[in-house]
C-alpha cells in the first residue's frame, strides 16, 4: 500500500491535502472556540456556506475523474449526487420519530399527509446509519454500473453520450416529482432533526460536517490520484487520446470506463450525501439537468484533467454564485455563468490551475516532471 | 481445434462495400507464418480497408479471414484480435500524445489487459528490461522522457513500430510505415522490419516502390478490392496490368 501512497503524492498533491487539513481544522475551531465579537471568528451560517462548497468540491472531483483523464463527458452527475442525497435524506427522516408533525412513529409526515398505512419496503432499514451510509455508494453505483454496461458496451460516447447522460438525470427528477414515486414529491425530504444522535441545527454539527467534508475532500482526492497514477490511470489517459489504438493494443476500453464511471457515481454519491444535512432539504430539483452542466463548468473553470482546478472551480464559481445572486445582479447569474463558460472556453482552455501548470512548466523542468508521475493535463477541451 | 490452412493468415472471398462501392471484392491471399508481404496498389486499392477487416474495425459481408488456422477473425472484436496475436500500425501515426516515449511502450507491453490487474500492476525487473531493449531498438532511448505528442513525425512512427515489438504480435501490420519519412529513415525503417521478421510475420502496406523494392519480399499488388498480380517486385512491376493501373490509360 506504501508505494501506491509514494506514487500519489507528489509535490502538489502534499501541498493541496496540507492545505486542505489545514482549512478542515482552523475553520470550526475559528468557529467555535472564537467570540462572535472576535475579528477572525468564522460565522456559522458561513461554515455552512463553505461546507456546501466542500460537497460541490467533491462532486466536482468525481466528474473531473471521468471527464478529465478519461474523456467521458458526463452531464448527469448531478444524478448520483441527488441519489447519495436522497439515501441519507431517507436516514434522517427515520432519525425524525415521533417528532414529526403528526407524530407517527414510524411514516414520515409526508406519507401520513397521502394517507399511507405502511411504510414502503424500500425505506426499510433505512434507520440504521450504516445501511444508509451503504445505500450512499450502491445505489448510484449500481445505476451508474448499468447505466454504463449498456452505454459503453454498444459504444455509446462523445456527445451523445452526454445527451442520455442529461436524459438520465431529467428521468430521475420526472420520477422523483411524482408523490407515489414515495421520496416526497416535490416537497423532497426535510425538517430533519438529529444525525448520529447529534442535532443538525447545532453548531458544532454543522462545524463537524464542514471537517468531515474537507475529510472526504482529502480521501476523493487522494483515491483519484491513486487510480490516475497506476497503470490503470495511465490506460484512461491512452482512452481519452486515442481510444482506438487503445482497443488495437488489446485493452477491452468498456471495462475500463465502466470502472472508472461507476466510481466516479459513488463518489458523487457521497459528496450529495455529506450536502443534504447541511442545506438541510433535498428535493427533485437537485436532478434538474442544469444542475449537471454546472457542475462541469466548475471542473473546466478550475481546470480539467487536474483534479486540484475541479476542486478550487468549484469552489470559486459557487462563491461567485452566492455573491452574486444575492444582490441587484441577482436576474443575471445565469448570463453570467454562461459568460464566464465562454470566456473559459475561449480564453483559458486550460482552466486557472491548467494554466497557472502551463506557465510555471519551463521552471519544474517539464520532462523530468512527466516521467516521474506520467500524469499530465489534457488538451484543451474537445 | 483442427487447423483449417497452414498459413498464418488466410484471406477467403472476403467483400465489403460502402454504400453499394465494393472496397473489396471477393479477396483472397494467405500469408505464410513468418513471412514479410508487401502489399502495394493504388488509391482506393482497398489495402487499408483490408487491414480494418484483419483487425476487426470492419466487418466484411462475405468472405472469412482465417488467423493462425483456427480462429474466424471475423467473428471477434479489435480486443479479442490484438489479443491473439494481430498488430497494427496506422497510416497516421498515432500515440499517445500526452503519454511520455516511456509510457506509451509500457502501455503497449505484453501484459493482463484486464482493468483489475491494471489497478495493482508494478512493473517488474524483466519489464523495465524489454522496454529498455525496445527503447534501444527503435533509438529513442534518449528522448524517453518527453512527450510522446512532441516528437517528430519520424520518430513516432518509429515509436509506434515500438509499441508493435512491444506487444510481441505473432503479426505485424503495418500501414504505409515510411510516408513523411526521409531517405535515410526509410532505409532504417526497412533494416528494423527486415530485423523483427526474423520472428515475426509482418505485412506492409505501401506506397513507397524504392522501399518495397529495398524490403526484397513476395509483393500483392491490389486493384479494386482484388488481387491484380502477385510475386517479386520486379515480376509484379513488369505485369501490363500493373503498369496499367498504376500510370491509367
Amino acid at each position: 500500500m506504501t508505494h501506491i501512497l509514494i506514487r500519489s503524492l507528489d509535490r502538489g498533491a502534499t501541498i493541496f491535502l496540507i492545505v486542505v487539513a489545514a482549512i478542515a481544522i482552523a475553520v470550526p475551531v475559528l468557529n467555535l472556540a472564537l467570540p462572535d465579537s472576535a475579528a477572525l471568528h468564522v460565522p456559522t451560517y458561513l461554515v455552512s456556506l463553505f461546507g456546501k462548497y466542500a460537497c460541490y468540491a467533491l462532486l466536482a472531483l468525481s466528474i473531473d475523474l471521468v471527464w478529465g483523464f478519461c474523456g467521458i463527458l458526463s452531464l448527469g452527475h448531478g444524478a448520483f449526487f441527488a441519489l447519495g442525497g436522497y439515501a441519507m435524506g431517507m436516514y434522517l427522516m427515520r432519525q425524525i420519530g415521533t417528532r414529526g408533525v403528526y407524530a407517527d412513529p414510524l411514516l414520515p409526515d409526508f406519507m401520513v399527509f397521502l394517507n399511507w398505512k405502511h411504510l414502503p419496503v424500500y425505506w426499510y432499514g433505512f434507520q440504521h446509519f450504516p445501511y444508509a451510509a451503504l445505500m450512499v455508494v450502491l445505489v448510484p453505483g449500481v445505476l451508474a454500473f448499468v447505466f454504463g454496461w449498456f452505454a459503453f458496451r454498444s459504444r455509446v460516447s462523445g456527445v451523445y453520450l452526454s445527451i442520455i447522460t442529461q436524459a438520465l438525470t431529467f428521468a430521475l427528477m420526472l420520477g422523483f416529482f411524482r408523490n407515489n414515486f414515495g421520496f416526497g414529491g416535490n416537497n423532497g425530504l426535510t425538517d430533519f432533526k438529529d444525525i448520529l444522535g447529534f442535532n443538525v441545527e447545532a453548531k458544532t454539527t454543522r462545524a463537524a460536517l464542514f471537517s468531515v467534508s474537507c475529510v472526504a475532500i482529502m480521501l476523493g482526492f487522494l483515491l483519484c490520484r491513486a487510480v490516475i497514477t497506476s497503470k490503470f490511470g495511465k490506460v484512461l489517459i491512452a482512452i481519452r487520446d486515442a481510444e482506438a489504438r487503445t482497443r488495437f493494443l488489446g485493452y477491452r476500453v468498456e471495462s475500463y470506463k465502466l470502472l472508472v464511471f461507476t466510481l466516479s457515481a459513488c463518489m458523487a454519491g457521497i459528496a450529495g450525501a455529506l450536502y443534504v444535512p447541511q442545506v438541510g432539504i433535498i428535493n427533485p430539483s437537485e436532478f434538474a439537468p442544469a444542475n449537471s452542466i454546472e457542475a462541469v463548468i466548475w471542473v473546466a473553470v478550475g481546470g480539467r484533467g487536474t483534479l486540484t482546478g475541479a476542486v478550487l472551480g468549484a469552489v470559486l464559481v459557487n462563491y461567485a454564485k452566492t455573491f452574486f445572486t444575492t444582490g441587484a445582479l441577482a436576474p443575471y447569474w445565469l448570463f453570467m455563468l454562461g459568460g464566464l463558460f465562454i470566456a473559459v472556453t475561449l480564453l483559458l482552455p486550460r482552466g486557472v490551475v491548467g494554466t497557472l501548470r502551463h506557465w510555471t512548466a519551463p521552471w519544474r523542468d517539464r520532462a523530468s516532471a512527466a516521467a516521474e508521475d506520467g500524469v499530465t493535463e489534457p488538451l484543451p477541451a474537445e | 481445434m483442427k487447423a483449417l490452412t497452414s498459413a498464418l493468415l488466410y484471406l477467403d472471398g472476403v467483400t465489403v462495400s460502402f454504400d453499394g462501392f465494393k472496397a473489396l471484392n471477393n479477396l483472397s491471399f494467405a500469408i505464410a507464418a513468418g513471412e514479410m508481404r508487401a502489399i502495394i496498389g493504388p488509391n482506393g486499392a482497398g489495402k487499408t480497408t483490408m487491414m480494418d477487416v484483419v483487425t476487426g474495425k470492419t466487418r466484411p459481408e462475405l468472405g472469412d479471414v482465417i488467423f493462425d488456422g483456427r480462429h474466424n477473425l471475423t467473428r471477434l472484436d479489435e480486443t479479442e484480435i490484438a489479443e491473439l496475436g494481430i498488430g497494427r500500425k496506422f497510416q497516421k501515426p498515432t500515440v499517445f500524445d500526452s503519454h511520455t516515449v516511456l509510457d506509451n511502450i509500457e502501455l503497449a507491453l505484453k501484459s493482463d489487459r484486464r482493468a483489475s490487474a491494471a489497478l495493482w500492476w508494478r512493473e517488474s525487473v524483466g519489464e523495465r528490461r524489454r522496454i529498455d531493449e525496445i527503447m534501444e531498438i527503435i533509438r529513442l532511448t534518449a528522448v524517453r522522457g518527453r512527450r510522446a505528442g512532441s516528437l517528430s513525425h519520424g520518430q513516432k512512427q518509429w515509436l509506434e513500430i515500438g509499441m508493435l515489438l512491444a506487444q510481441e504480435p505473432k503479426l505485424l501490420l503495418v500501414d504505409e510505415p515510411v510516408a513523411g519519412m526521409t531517405d535515410a529513415e526509410t532505409q532504417q525503417t526497412a533494416e528494423l522490419l527486415k530485423e523483427i521478421n526474423r520472428d515475426r510475420t509482418v505485412v506492409v502496406v505501401e506506397h513507397d516502390m524504392a522501399f518495397v523494392r529495398d524490403l526484397h519480399v513476395k509483393v500483392t499488388c491490389l486493384h479494386e478490392g482484388s488481387v491484380l498480380a502477385e510475386g517479386t517486385i520486379d515480376q509484379v512491376s513488369a505485369n501490363e496490368r500493373v503498369v496499367e493501373v498504376y500510370l491509367g490509360r
